[in-house]
């Protein structure tokens, strides 16, 4: 009785067999999932073998061996080499008789190999040997199959590398996106001052040499908030140079979270976001407040404008990465949020037609991989 | 005696606290006066937020109701717990800064970059958090008691209830100027009624103690092999323990650098330098004017009799009132701070999983200042600063030996580390249990379990060391890394990613 309801609980013995062949094939993707180097190939190794069931199996890159398991390893693994330039040469799965493998040493149950290129992208980066007594179609056939899986899963890790760079790029791209018309407004009314108050344009003139040089920044990820805070407070002045009463600022700092790490240019996207709006199409001016408070295990930092609004659902379009809309940085500041803290710390935009936009970021206090 | 002065100072504390921690330092500015280089939290200032929310029930009542009763020999919890900032000065205070971690688990998780040794680490700094909590929510209790004639439940619920609303309302959320506040407030509330009693007993003729006890000056009088073992398990205890407190920690975040924790700890040893000569004093004094305490076991609220008893009349009511309000701050500022640690970490590893946002931090809150309070109602008084000891001896064979290995010995291993904590918990933790049960046992036993440190840190360090050196395939990767990190300073040009 009991015996005939675990049989139907985990399914009958092809199922399980099924189950069993996921299992091990889910052990070895996380590894494959970094790209294929000598320690992705070490750690899956041995989860791809006990998937082809063979004496040995080899993964090699398009040069040499990365990673050998199984017997025979010191006679036969200097030999990869070759086999995996003719495995690339034919370009797709080929078997090697006895004569090509080449083994001396008796009683070794490694007589033939069948070998199978990896594809990322069209492109060949190394080969799966599995070594056998005899060549059979049915070996052929799986491992050529796992050959295209593992292929799949260093497409998927290309994919993520590739994703990341993007980020980076995007990180470069912000740093360089300095509007044109901040620095021609900003010369500007530097320029306005060179003869009323010689004294202020120079002062304003070092505060835009120092501004620059922060935004274009070329290391670290991270920065802390005490810097970040600095450069928007030179961007502000500069900003305040231009455009005079109409633009009111209060900054609100707890100095206990000044120390803490956030990511480079995470908050002047927002600031500059702020003052756009606060600003645009009203005469009499508008109010910006930046507030950052702490919170126990977290910073909490507040942009807040009253300016004309905005449609949420054109905010939900900047910040899913719609980049027709004008709030650029919003969408890039959100992700790059996401992607060092998880997506519970994405921004949390309050915005309305006519009320004014509020952004908040919550920063935990330590995040693990995140550091200045 | 009249209850007045003592219900005016409490009344004044709690509203000059919530006060400070709403306004102040938080007004607005506009851009051109507010420059980010010059708000950030100077050492100075820091140090006195440290002493404030350090010097708990146990220093201000603690340590003059021990030289009362035992005499020169609990000298040592004042010397240790002032002490115990010279160890964290020297091996700990810059490179936990560099770490970037904000509380001790997430200085193991970035250590050893493991989810386990975070988890047992949360597990213990709850328990330390707990154990120190308990003994503030009972000195409230005597507190109270003592001034207003209270019952003796009534402090624990009243501190509780004010810590509670404190700390889920955000009013004192780690305020740096509002614990500053407490601690120069505690300073001047022994000190002066302190100045006042000298002078009396100068005026009297400086009288000798009415009944002078066989060794009460003289250190390790009595007690042979056995005192010599507390006297050393104590030191042991409050030396390395320090480091490993959790709302201790917390505040070295604060610091800019590594160069700037060290700066704050300095100044700490000689803030609490200066505070931990008044308790002695008033110990000494109670010897004079006050032997009837230590008879009756009440050795704890001498700081709150001694005026009254010394000064009659509006003087010594007015002094009375001002060692109340001490009093009270010491409690509300620890209890404020632990309770913010504890349900910190009750929130990220618990009720943040079912529960969101603020309302995680709140349930947190209340399960981290309800569990000690219902505790404090249920076991009996062990006395104030001999249940801190324990919180510091807990410290001492947990946290103690995963900070230092953990900054100065590469080879410590996830593993290891875990083993190591779970021992040394383990070992203090049977000492705990042991001395809040109703139980007891006389004679080595006793004594071993009364003050474990002097046997339990060792074992947790042997442990960490020698399970680390038998799984040397753990050894985290980045292990190099972080090293240079912690121990490089940060003007020093170095790619840190």
């Amino acid at each position: 009785m009991g015996r005939a309801w675990r049989r139907t609980h985990l399914g009958s013995e092809s199922d399980r067999a099924t189950f069993r062949t996921l299992h091990t094939a889910s052990l070895a993707s996380p590894a494959l999932r970094e790209g294929l180097t000598t320690t992705s190939a070490e750690r899956s190794i041995r989860h791809l073998r006990a998937l082809l069931g063979t004496p040995a199996l080899a993964l090699t890159d398009t040069a040499g061996p990365l990673a050998w398991d199984g017997g025979g390893q010191q006679h036969h693994e200097r030999r990869t080499a070759a086999l995996a330039v003719a495995t690339i040469e034919a370009g797709g799965t080929r078997s090697f008789d006895r004569s090509e493998v080449g083994c001396e040493v008796g009683g070794c149950p490694i007589r033939t190999a069948i070998a199978s290129p990896l594809v990322v992208d069209e492109r060949v980066v190394g080969t799966l040997q599995a070594f056998a007594p005899s060549p059979t179609a049915g070996l052929a056939r799986a491992t050529d199959e796992v050959a295209g899986w593992v292929s799949g899963q260093l497409e998927l890790a290309e994919l993520d590398a590739s994703r990341t760079r993007l980020m980076e790029a995007e990180v470069r791209a912000l740093r360089a996106q300095i509007s044109p018309h901040f620095i021609y407004n900003s010369l500007g009314a530097i320029a306005s001052f060179v003869r009323t108050d010689p004294d202020r344009a120079r002062e304003l003139l070092l505060e835009f040499a120092d501004f620059t040089r922060y935004s274009f920044r070329r290391h670290g990820e991270y920065t802390t908030l005490a810097e970040e805070l600095r450069s928007i407070e030179r961007y502000l002045l500069l900003e305040e140079a231009r455009f005079g009463d109409r633009l009111r600022v209060t900054l609100n700092v707890a100095p206990e979270v000044l120390p803490v790490v956030v990511p480079f240019l995470c908050i002047q996207p927002l600031v500059e976001n702020a003052v756009r709006h606060g600003l645009e199409g009203r005469g009499e001016g508008g109010h910006i407040r930046i507030s950052a408070r702490d919170q126990g295990q977290e910073a909490v930092i507040e942009v807040e404008d009253d300016g004309i609004g905005e449609d949420p659902e054109r905010v939900r379009r900047a910040l899913a990465g719609d980049a027709s809309l004008d709030s650029v940085g919003l969408g890039n500041v959100d992700a790059r949020l996401r992607n060092a803290y998880g997506d519970e710390h994405g921004l949390i935009v309050e915005t309305a037609p006519g009320a004014g936009t509020r952004v908040v970021v919550r920063v935990p206090k330590f995040a693990p991989g995140v550091s200045v | 005696m009249s209850p007045a002065p003592g219900i005016v100072a409490i009344v004044l504390v709690t509203v000059a606290t919530l006060a400070i921690g709403t306004w102040g330092l938080r007004f607005s500015r506009t851009t051109s006066d507010f420059f980010v280089a010059s708000r950030s939290v100077n050492p100075r200032l820091n140090a006195s937020a440290i002493g404030g929310e350090y010097l708990s029930a146990a220093s201000f009542l603690g340590v003059a109701g021990l030289v009362l009763t035992f005499g020169a020999d609990m000298l040592w919890y004042p010397i240790g717990w002032t002490a115990g900032y010279l160890v964290l000065l020297v091996l700990v205070a810059a490179p936990l800064r560099r770490s970037g971690a904000y509380t001790l688990p997430d200085f193991a998780e970035a250590r050893l970059g493991s989810r386990g040794v975070r988890a047992v680490c949360s597990v213990l700094v709850v328990a330390i958090g707990w154990l120190y909590l308990l003994p503030q929510f009972q000195g409230a209790g005597l507190t109270l008691r003592s001034a207003v004639g209270a019952p003796v439940w009534v402090g624990p619920v009243i501190v509780g209830l004010v810590v509670l609303v404190n700390v889920t309302s955000g009013g004192m959320r780690s305020i740096t100027f509002v614990q500053a506040f407490q601690y120069w407030l505690k300073l001047t509330a022994l000190l002066l009624p302190l100045m006042v009693l000298l002078v009396v007993w100068a005026g009297d003729g400086t009288p000798p103690a009415a009944r002078e006890v066989a060794g009460w000056s003289v250190p390790l009088a009595d007690g042979g092999g056995q005192g010599l073992y507390l006297t050393y398990s104590l030191i042991v205890a409050t030396f390395l323990g320090t480091m490993g407190l959790p709302h201790v920690v917390v505040r070295f975040y604060t610091n800019p650098d590594g160069r700037a924790a060290r700066r704050t700890t300095l100044v700490v040893l000689a803030l609490l330098g200066v505070f931990y000569l008044l308790p002695p004093a008033y110990g000494a004094l109670g010897r004079v004017y006050a032997p009837e305490l230590a008879a009756s076991g009440r050795s704890d609220v001498l700081v709150l009799e001694l005026p009254r008893l010394v000064v009659p009349g509006p003087l010594g009511e007015v002094l009375t009132g001002l060692v109340t309000a001490g009093a009270f701050a010491a409690f509300l500022s620890t209890s404020s701070g632990l309770a913010i640690a504890v349900s910190g970490v009750l929130t990220q590893d618990v009720t943040q999983r079912r529960l969101r946002g603020i309302t995680a931090f709140r349930v947190a809150a209340v399960v981290a200042v309800l569990v000690p309070v219902l505790v404090a109602l249920a076991v009996p008084n062990v006395g104030v600063a001999r249940a801190v000891g324990l919180a510091f001896a807990v410290a001492a064979s947990t946290f103690c030996p995963l900070l230092l290995l953990g900054i100065w010995w590469s080879r410590l291993t996830a593993v290891g580390a875990v083993a190591g904590l779970v021992a040394g918990g383990v070992g203090s933790g049977a000492a705990v249990a042991w001395t809040l049960a109703p139980a007891s046992a006389s004679g080595w036993v006793g004594v071993l379990l009364e003050q474990p440190a002097a046997w339990s840190v060792p074992l947790a360090f042997a442990t960490m060391v020698g399970v680390s050196l038998l799984t040397p395939g753990r050894i985290p990767p980045h292990t190099r890394r972080l090293m240079v990190r912690l121990h490089t300073p940060e003007a020093v040009e170095l790619d840190r990613g």
